[in-house]
């Protein structure tokens, strides 16, 4: 099967591998080396997809990242991927796309209806139209215009494929190898510099691909080649292809996204699909290169019409003619190159030069070739719905503002150009303030903020020469900054073809009486009287317009639209371009796939989860795990067919009546070493700490400077310059970095140092009336009666060999003890511990029986200490010491902390003793009453009493000391739920605390 | 991404540290009197310049320091970081 369009002796495609594809489910075939694009058009496939607003036919544009309006969806299931270039893609087989924004087909597209009601249509129409109703945007409006609008699907399922990152440094990072590219590269890497070369294309080489130049009397090609070979040998230099430099941050930081396997026929399977690099790079070279600037005339965005420098393109690499009927329609020289390159391979095109007669020598080269031109000439208008057939051209009046001799010529290609815009996004990314420069007619870098140099057609330099001996000359200096080793090469020789200045000509008039479309953003379907619309309606900032107009804000980002826009602007306004200025350059320059951003941190890598030494033995023991900050603890461990609620009843339970052993590994644990020890305590804490002796704990409460509750825990004195501080599990990385903030920045006079060890140490907590019993069988040798070992007592014995800590503290209530290992030891302890403790009916407990056993005894936890409450809300102002001053003491004497109506914690059960209160309900006095109704006061935690076998619950209560034995309703509009509920003491179970004691 | 030279560990990425606040602040020394508008200025007055701002910085995910950032708020240009103790360069 031959192809029609493609031609045989030309282009860097490998025509003996054949690679078949399918576009809107038909089956076609390109070669190796192809993109889509390029195969699609050599089997003369050009209608590609629907617009964005009109559903009009569209073709390709472009070659590259510039392409607006090619978009196709790309394979299918988990691995989709929507609006994606169809020029990037590089052709594997069995690749798949389909067309996007059309229903039901690219060919009939029912939407397409929107193109003939276009007058209803103008910038704005959403925000003027669908106003009124206010309740209808919503229900009705939203949702259509959903449907209708938007591009491509997303997938559904979880991307399937693996991405990395990759950190680099470098002295010499060079985006581009163009020819600026490729000597800057070649002049930093022989003076030594590491340098990264980064290319976006598969292929290196840039204009030298396309153009027809030499350079060292080779091709361009060919030198380009042989640079490449060449540094990819020196071992200071990374070479990457397919690898796109998209953001340009402080700092010198690149974010460059790799290619990785989409393009491979047979990639490994854990090959990524693509990397994310981050380049940290002393010195930055920009070689961009530009981007061929779109004409505008009158429909001007059929399938057929495309750039010039890609039609060059789609014939220098991939041997694939756009047409066999051309038009080249341009107000430069570059264009010529296109038609010269068309009438080599046999193809007759006319040319449409907007200049009036000009007289340079590819202009003669073209005439000596026989290639028809009409100067002084202009399109007007086009014709052919889903493919151009003719072009309606004229002879330009005086000052063009309209023709004269209007005259139809059929054609089955428009190749358009309107000189070359300068990829300035990087440049201006890096915080360089761009200026307009009156030769190119756009802007380009003028002064760099951070080390980043701009060359080659990027900055505006367009010709050869020039661009070689700048990126030499720049890649020497900028490298010898750094490596001072003074190796200069020298610049090879040269030759190029001359071009002139383009004309200052972008917008065709409209012919007398007509309003044909003329199309600046193809993507956004934003036309010449949308603009001219916006500004009659007041938009006067180019921010402004292109906001009310969405110019430049499809997925294109405006690459071939911006200047266009900002040029019209500038005409109707009559400012220059300067004064309208441009719009900000923001990354990423081209779309990157959310995989490739947040890499392999997916799932259950998105964090690291912390376990516990005994997390196996919880394992085998059918716990069931929550998250707790990053630790995973056991909640609860699961018996037959137990629920959550009847576990945890049981595992409380027998807690109160035998003894159970929780692992409390995950509390934070902080050593704290040096004279001023206890010095320290006693300004972070609220309590008096000098004088707690040595072997005692003391439970403590600590302020922030605003006075509200941070945190809460014991602390052990070991010896006299040693302590143990525990924090909760939450506030652990927060309270030692606090500690660390007033030793080094507030007192650095202070002796003391400090370090987490919660990781050094596995912790078990034995509790209830047996546990007296087991500490005494795991410590055989040592005195655990209570006049030994009283409440809040300390000991460091052997267990079994193994030196522990223990701790004689209760969170929950009961008679307890904590007991603490090297975490290695961890799970011989606990293994220990439930051996021994069998007989004695010992039971594992998980956080839910925890929380249960200390809502009940109306002990405080994170979901009190809630980052709103200060110590006497909690009733814990007999904490706050009087004689000394500390952290957040002098916060307490603000007036609405000194209120006595404050919230205060109290406890809750309801009346019919058995409904559970939903925690987050609001207490109110009346449920019924009208809204709003006056929030008393919210529930903090809710459980199911063990002791009393009724529901109990915390909660924080305006003037709740007073409230006690009063009835409210904690209502749960999420639950739907109102509870009549008694108040009553937060200390439900053992308000003395003798258990803790006995 | 800044990259902060840590006065004691060198050039990192700005992910290994957390920030801290105005480096001028300076806690009212402890037990002494303090007005309550002295008190309100240090817990919840903070100067939000545009430009030059001395700021600490906590090197979390390193050495565990607190230093000091002479830093450009607008520009995001570290002109100079040293120890607590140290005066700025």
């Amino acid at each position: 099967m031959s192809q029609k369009y493609r031609l045989n002796n030309i282009g860097y495609i490998n025509r003996n591998k054949k690679i078949s594809f399918s576009f809107n489910k038909k089956r076609y075939f390109g070669y190796e080396g192809d993109t889509l694009a390029s195969a699609l058009l050599a089997n003369g496939v050009h209608l590609v997809g629907r617009s964005f607003k009109y559903h009009r036919p569209r073709g390709f544009l472009g070659s590259g990242v510039d392409e607006p309006n090619a978009k196709v969806q790309l394979n299918k299931g988990p691995k989709t991927e929507p609006n994606i270039s169809a020029t990037e893609i590089e052709l594997v087989e069995g690749l798949e796309a389909t067309s996007q924004n059309c229903w039901p087909s690219v060919f009939f597209d029912i939407g397409a209806i929107n193109n003939f009601l276009n007058k209803f249509f103008p910038a704005g129409f959403y925000y003027k139209t669908f106003m009124w109703p206010k309740n209808f945007w919503y229900r009705i409006y939203e949702p259509i215009i959903r449907k209708a609008a938007g591009l491509g699907v997303a997938p559904l399922k979880p991307d399937p494929d693996r991405y990395e990152h990759k950190y680099e440094h470098c002295d010499v990072l060079v985006v581009g190898s163009g020819p600026s590219g490729l000597a800057s590269s070649l002049a930093a890497a022989k003076n030594g510099a590491k340098v990264i070369l980064a290319e976006d294309k598969p292929r290196f080489g840039g204009s030298l691909l396309v153009d027809e130049v030499t350079i060292g009397n080779k091709k361009g090609k060919e030198w380009s080649d042989e640079v490449i070979t060449e540094l990819k040998s020196m071992p200071n230099v990374i070479v990457k292809n397919r690898s796109q430099v998209f953001g340009y941050y402080d700092h010198n930081m690149m974010v460059m996204f790799e290619r990785v396997k989409d393009h491979l026929q047979n990639p490994k399977k854990y090959t990524p699909r693509q990397r994310l690099w981050y380049i940290r790079a002393k010195e930055t070279i920009i070689c961009t290169g530009s981007i061929e600037r779109p004409l505008v005339f009158g429909n001007n965005d059929r399938p057929g019409i495309m750039l010039a420098s890609a039609a060059k393109e789609y014939i220098k690499l991939y041997g694939v003619l756009i047409g066999k009927k051309p038009i080249i329609f341009t107000n430069n020289d570059s264009a010529y190159d296109t038609a010269i390159e068309f009438k080599k391979n046999g193809v007759s095109p006319l040319i449409i030069d907007t200049r009036k007669e000009v007289n340079n020598p590819i202009i003669k080269e073209a005439i000596s070739l026989n290639i028809e031109i009409k100067f002084n000439h202009g399109i007007a208008n086009t014709k052919g719905y889903r493919k151009i057939k003719s072009a309606i051209i004229g002879n330009f009046n005086d000052d063009k503002s309209g023709y004269e001799n209007l005259k139809e010529i059929s054609c089955d290609c428009i190749c358009v150009s309107g000189s070359w815009t300068p990829t300035v996004h990087l440049s201006s990314q890096s915080g360089n303030k761009l200026k307009y420069n009156e030769n190119v007619d756009a802007f380009i870098p003028h002064q760099s903020r951070q080390n980043e140099t701009t060359l080659g057609s990027a900055k505006g330099t367009f010709t050869l020469k020039k661009v070689l001996d700048d990126g030499f000359k720049e890649g020497f200096q900028l490298s010898n900054k750094i490596t001072n080793k003074n190796v200069e090469i020298k610049v090879p020789n040269s030759n190029e073809k001359n071009y002139k200045e383009h004309e200052k000509l972008w917008c065709m008039p409209l012919p007398k009486n007509k309003e044909y479309k003329r199309f600046v953003d193809f993507q956004n379907d934003v036309a010449v009287s949308d603009i001219e619309l916006a500004l009659r309606e007041g938009f006067r900032s180019i921010e402004h317009v292109k906001r009310y107009t969405t110019l430049g804000m499809a997925t294109d980002q405006g690459k071939t639209s911006n200047l266009n826009g900002l040029q019209l602007v500038s005409n109707i306004e009559k400012k220059v371009v300067p004064e309208v200025g441009h719009t900000t350059f923001r990354p990423p320059y081209t779309s990157v796939t959310i995989g490739t951003i947040v890499g392999r941190e997916v799932g259950k890598h998105y964090r690291p989860t912390r376990k516990s030494p005994m997390h196996e033995w919880h394992k085998k023991n059918n716990a069931i795990f929550v998250d707790a900050g990053l630790w995973l603890r056991p909640r609860y461990y699961k018996k037959n067919n137990e629920n959550l609620l009847q576990a945890s009843i049981r595992e409380a339970a027998n807690v109160r009546k035998n003894v159970g052993v929780c692992d409390v590994t995950s509390l934070g644990k902080i050593d704290i070493k040096g004279p001023d020890s206890a010095e320290l305590l006693n300004r972070v804490y609220t309590n008096a700490w000098l004088k707690l002796p040595i072997g005692k704990s003391r439970y403590g409460v600590m302020l922030r400077e605003d006075g509200i509750v941070f945190d809460d825990g014991t602390t052990t004195r070991i010896s006299e310059n040693h302590f143990h501080m525990t924090t909760t599990t939450a506030q652990a990385v927060n309270v030692l970095s606090h500690l660390e903030y007033y030793l080094q920045v507030v007192w650095p006079e202070l002796d003391v140092n400090v370090i987490s060890s919660t990781e050094e140490w596995a912790g078990a907590a034995i509790a209830g009336p047996n546990s007296r019993n087991l500490l005494g069988r795991l410590f055989p040798n040592i005195d655990v009666s209570n006049d030994k070992l009283p409440f809040m007592g300390y000991k460091e014995a052997d267990l079994f060999g193994v030196p522990s800590r223990i701790f004689r503290i209760s969170f929950s209530g009961e008679l307890a003890y904590e007991i603490n290992v090297g975490s290695s030891y961890g799970n011989f302890m606990w293994e220990k511990i439930i051996e021994l403790g069998k007989d004695l009916k010992i039971q594992p407990y998980g956080t839910e029986a925890l929380s249960t056993l200390r809502i009940e005894m109306g002990h405080v936890a994170g979901s009190e200490i809630d980052g709103r409450v200060i110590a006497s809300d909690l009733s814990l102002d007999g904490m706050l010491s009087k004689k000394k001053d500390f952290v957040g003491k002098r916060s307490l004497n603000r007036e609405a902390f000194l209120n006595t109506k404050r919230e205060k914690i109290v406890g809750l059960v309801p009346l019919d003793k058995k409904s559970m209160i939903p925690e987050g309900s609001h207490l109110v006095e009346n449920y019924k009453a009208p809204l709003p109704n006056p929030k008393l006061g919210h529930v903090s935690a809710s459980c199911w009493s063990v002791e009393y076998d009724n529901p109990f619950s915390l909660a924080i209560l305006k003037d709740g000391k007073n409230m006690i034995g009063k009835n409210l309703y904690a209502v749960s509009p999420l639950k739907n739920t109102n509870i009549e509920v008694e108040v009553v003491s937060s200390h439900y179970v053992d308000p003395k605390g003798e258990r803790v004691r006995s | 991404m800044l990259e902060i030279k840590c006065p004691y560990c060198g050039k990192r990425s700005q992910i290994e540290f957390s920030y801290g606040g105005d480096a001028k602040l300076e806690r009212p020394k402890l037990g002494t009197e303090v007005s309550d508008s002295e008190w309100n200025e240090f817990v919840y007055y903070r100067n939000n310049p545009r430009g030059e701002h001395l700021e600490l910085w906590h090197h979390i995910s390193g050495c565990r320091q607190w230093f000091k950032v002479f830093r450009n708020t607008a520009t995001h240009e570290i002109l100079s970081t040293s120890k607590i103790d140290e005066k700025i360069k």
